[in-house]
């Protein structure tokens, strides 16, 4: 009924608009003028409005610079995010007063320049000297921002060495969870295989490879220690997902069939951030940033930051995984199942609210 | 049937239908896409019903999508169907087809003077492929499993395995099959385009004397010929993956309990080769809405366009550059960090002859005598969008910015104010400006004023707020963002884009209608009523096969005389041959 009703309403509208354009325009046939050229008047009207506009629009920018600039990310707690930050403030020095500038020009000379019978526009096809200083300004400008941030991505790629103390470690996903899994002693990942993929083994570790032995998978939530650096490998087990970690200014696609790479050191514990934000619940996290399927908004991993000590007693409380036989596998099993299912039964349960 | 000894009347069927003329199919194109383009929006306004009060009962929704939304509530793979097809209609079918398809066939004719395309039949042909692709797209909107869900960008795995979203199944096949006859049709439309333009210039009408429109379809059409055939490749490449078990882009793939046959492929090769259209598609999307605009705020400034060959060579240089950026939607793949340092530089140049381009109009509006038609509140709405948008694209090509805004709604509103809507508003500005020769009619200009202050107003009041959203980390393509407690900052804003949505969609029905009225209740037009200098407007209001009764006007200087010293009017049509002495910007070396 309300549909029926609301179409009624719209087709009556539109009929009454017609009525009206049509009085309008039998009016002025009267008056002998022709409503569809535009007179002075009408220009004028419209230039004022480009005034009025370019206001509006600056002040709908800064009320919601005021609004919502606080609630953008946090502080960077990276080693590297500080760099990006750094070239992201430069940028928008150099991008804020372009917009503000041409913006004024656009909607002044649109202000000011409104058609008058009495004035003729200026001939003025071209100038050399102007298109060359409109040319080369921003070459040089750009080449300033293009040199800086190459330098940035170069030491934000640049693959850590054996030659720095780090932790190497593995961000696995699928539809629609993450499971993370540290090297272990050793420091060095063990192989893995989509074939060997099983119920007790969810990442397709190579039981022969001995690297892998000692390996420490985890699900829910991962532990970092602050000021180490992170070497990340990503590996995907079904469609292309990507790990971001917006805190970190970090982010990697996984790729099925592939193995991705990024590196960071982690510089604020989580505890410090809560103090940052002045936020008690605040956690970093781990979320799905590619589309993935139905409940791809939903797909996400605690990070927990923390001293050295508290980090060396959470991964000791860690089963590696080859460190006990059968029984502790079928924990583990429970334990990657009840998540993946966790994820759909959130779907569900969001349908279900209704 | 008409047959041989009356063959100036044609019956309905060959001159609506089957038309060779250019001027109808551009009709034809312009109301297909139209058409699509408000499908296009109706299924943002219904997602963004979802976002903006996420989880919400509104029960209209089922009454007319059913299971799509079971007690009004959107379903999360639909949501992204929706998402999906919005991309896709929205890019392809209103912005390629209805965008090119529509003025580079009224105006390349028209305004080169040619008595219509090199090949009418083939200029039929691509209408009819696009209009077969427009049904074969809406048709999967309800085929079993519902249309392809994988975003507009189909990356495969997703794409290419219905075990993992339900959209990869006929939806899919559809999805593909749709695009191919897209390129087909889109190929036939450029390739006509290009000879035409090469071969069918009328006398005088040298490269340097042709409109900026013309130059930018002719760019946009050679992008097209160039790249489209590469989707196309991507495309079957797919297809054959999805169908017959090649392991192009699967490789490794563990899902629904077991292990799939494919191995050895990449899904980083589909996003080389879809990006490798992708990029250059942004350009064949944005150069035509330049090109209208230019022509637009010049003949409305009274004033010739500011620096004719510069716009020309940041044109050729944008086009060129497209060819060698597409890696910048890729920097997060994990391809090679040198690789994306060289993607980086190259995208970062685009700003050149874009900043270039931007002057130029700034200029051009200076010290001009400008008549404020609806045409020229939307150009001047475009170089507004074109400025917003494009200082953006700085920090998203700078790849090591790129890493934390990547896929973000940052990129969202980027490519929506850069991309979108200024391709949209120079799509409507050519609509209000051209309408007269394609209708032989007036649009009413009260509602054009309308209809332009509640769509600019609206249109920013969606996207700008959305690099908020970016900047704090909220990823696009979420079917809810309640998952997460540090977006809930962002609760109101949601709303109130969704609110500014509704109103954009709403200000588009005072266009539609103003459109559909004035068809067949405008007022009469006159031959040349914005005063113009280009050899369209030397037509005869009533549309005849062959556009000129008698001999194709001769071409005596470039189209942008306006306001020049020493002449009676404010304009000098390209007709009017030159007087003693009279020096033509459009000049070239041989003719001296």
């Amino acid at each position: 009924m309300m549909t029926f009703l609301t179409i009624v309403a719209v087709f009556l509208v539109l009929f009454v608009i017609g009525q009206v354009l049509g009085v309008f325009e039998l009016s002025a046939k009267l008056r002998g003028r022709n409503v569809y050229d535009v007179t002075e008047k009408e220009s004028k009207v419209q230039s004022v409005m480009m005034l009025v506009f370019l206001a509006a629009y600056f002040t709908f920018i800064l009320w919601q610079v005021n609004k919502w600039g606080g609630s953008t990310l946090p502080v960077p707690a990276s080693l590297h995010g500080v760099t990006t930050d750094t070239l992201l403030s430069i940028t928008w020095w150099i991008i804020i007063p372009m917009f503000v500038l041409t913006h004024i020009l656009l909607f002044y000379f649109a202000f000011k320049y409104v058609y008058n019978k009495n004035r003729r526009a200026e001939y003025f096809a071209h100038s050399n000297k102007l298109e060359l200083i409109w040319t080369a300004v921003p070459t040089i400008v750009l080449t300033i921002l293009i040199l800086y941030g190459l330098n940035t991505w170069n030491s934000i790629t640049t693959p850590l060495t054996d030659d720095v103390d780090h932790i190497k470690m593995e961000l696995y996903a699928k539809q629609f969870d993450w499971t993370a899994r540290y090297s272990g002693a050793d420091n060095k990942l063990g192989s893995a295989d989509v074939h060997l993929i099983d119920a007790t083994n969810p990442v397709g570790l190579d039981v022969r490879d001995e690297n892998g032995n000692d390996d420490i998978i985890v699900k829910g939530e991962f532990h970092l220690p602050v000021n180490v650096p992170v070497q990340f490998n990503f590996r995907s087990q079904d469609v292309i997902h990507s790990a971001y970690m917006p805190h970190f200014r970090a982010q990697m696609n996984c790729v099925p069939g592939m193995t991705t790479k990024f590196k960071f050191t982690p510089t604020i514990t989580t505890a410090e951030m809560k103090q940052i934000t002045k936020n008690p619940d605040f956690n970093y996290v781990l979320l799905c940033n590619k589309i993935c399927g139905a409940a791809h908004y939903n797909m996400q991993m605690a990070i927990i930051v923390e001293s050295q000590e508290d980090f060396d007693k959470w991964l000791a409380g860690q089963k590696p995984f080859k460190a006990e036989e059968a029984p502790a596998m079928e924990v583990e099993k429970t334990v990657v199942e009840d998540t993946a299912v966790e994820a759909v039964e959130q779907v569900e349960a969001d349908k279900a609210e209704i | 049937m008409s047959g041989n000894h009356h063959h100036h009347e044609e019956d309905f069927i060959f001159k609506y239908i089957f038309s060779q003329d250019h001027k109808m199919i551009a009709k034809q194109f312009l109301i297909t896409g139209g058409l699509m383009g408000f499908v296009g929006i109706i299924m943002s306004v219904i997602f963004r019903l979802q976002l903006g009060w996420q989880g919400e009962p509104f029960p209209f929704l089922e009454s007319f999508m059913g299971d799509w939304a079971p007690n009004g509530v959107l379903d999360p793979d639909k949501y992204l169907a929706l998402v999906t097809l919005h991309g896709t209609i929205m890019v392809f079918f209103l912005l390629t087809a209805g965008l090119s398809g529509t003025f580079s066939n009224l105006l390349i004719p028209l305004q080169i003077g040619a008595r219509d395309m090199a090949s009418g039949f083939l200029n039929m042909l691509s209408y009819w492929f696009f209009f077969m692709s427009s049904m074969v797209m809406i048709s999967s909107i309800f085929v079993e499993g519902g249309p392809a869900s994988a975003g507009w960008t189909i990356y495969p795995p997703l794409s290419a395995l219905p075990q993992a979203i339900p959209g990869s199944g006929l939806g899919m096949t559809l999805w593909l099959t749709s695009m191919a006859l897209f390129i087909v049709g889109s190929l036939l439309g450029s390739l006509n385009y290009i000879v035409t333009i090469m071969n069918l210039r009328t006398k005088g009408m040298s490269m340097t004397r042709m409109p900026l429109t013309i130059w930018a379809f002719l760019i946009t059409a050679i992008l097209g010929v160039l790249s489209f055939p590469v989707l196309l490749s991507a495309a079957l490449l797919l297809i054959f993956d999805r169908s017959f078990g090649t392991s192009f882009y699967l490789s490794d793939i563990f899902i629904g309990g077991k292990v799939l046959e494919y191995d050895g492929g990449s899904p980083i090769l589909f996003e080389h080769l879809f990006w490798f259209l992708g990029h250059p598609e942004v350009y064949i999307i944005l150069l035509p809405a330049l090109g209208l605009s230019s022509e637009i705020i010049s003949t409305n400034s009274r004033k010739p366009i500011f620096g004719y060959r510069a716009m020309i060579g940041s044109m050729l240089a944008i086009a060129l550059l497209s060819f060698l950026v597409w890696g910048h939607h890729m920097f997060v793949t994990g391809m090679n960090p040198f690789l994306g340092a060289v993607f980086t530089f190259t995208t970062l140049l685009v700003a050149i002859p874009s900043a270039v381009k931007v002057f130029n109009y700034l200029t051009t509006l200076w010290k001009g005598n400008i008549v404020y038609t609806p045409a020229m509140l939307f150009s001047i709405g475009l170089v507004s969008t074109f400025i917003t948008g494009g200082l953006t694209g700085i920090i998203l090509g700078d790849s090591a910015l790129d890493i934390n805004v990547h896929d973000t709604y940052f990129v969202v509103g980027h490519f929506h104010i850069v991309m979108g809507l200024s391709a949209a508003f120079g799509m409507i500005a050519g609509v209000y400006h051209w309408f007269p020769k394609m209708f032989g009619r007036m649009m009413n200009n009260k509602l054009g004023y309308a209809h332009f202050w509640t769509t600019i107003v609206s249109a920013y009041g969606v996207f700008f707020p959305m690099h908020f959203l970016g900047l704090a980390g909220i990823p696009r393509r979420y079917y809810t963002n309640s998952n997460f407690p540090l977006f809930d900052d962002f609760i109101d804003m949601n709303q109130m884009i969704s609110v500014f949505a509704i109103l954009a969609f709403l200000a588009q029905l005072i266009f539609a209608y103003n459109f559909f009225y004035s068809i067949f209740k405008g007022q009469r037009a006159p031959q040349n009523p914005w005063r113009s200098n280009t050899l369209d407007w030397t037509t005869p209001v009533e549309h005849l096969h062959g556009n000129w009764p008698g001999e194709i006007p001769e071409v005596h200087r470039w189209p942008y005389d306006y306001s020049k010293p020493g002449a009676e009017e404010d304009f000098i049509p390209q007709t009017v041959p030159l007087a003693e002495g009279e020096f033509d910007e459009g000049h070239t070396e041989d003719e001296h």
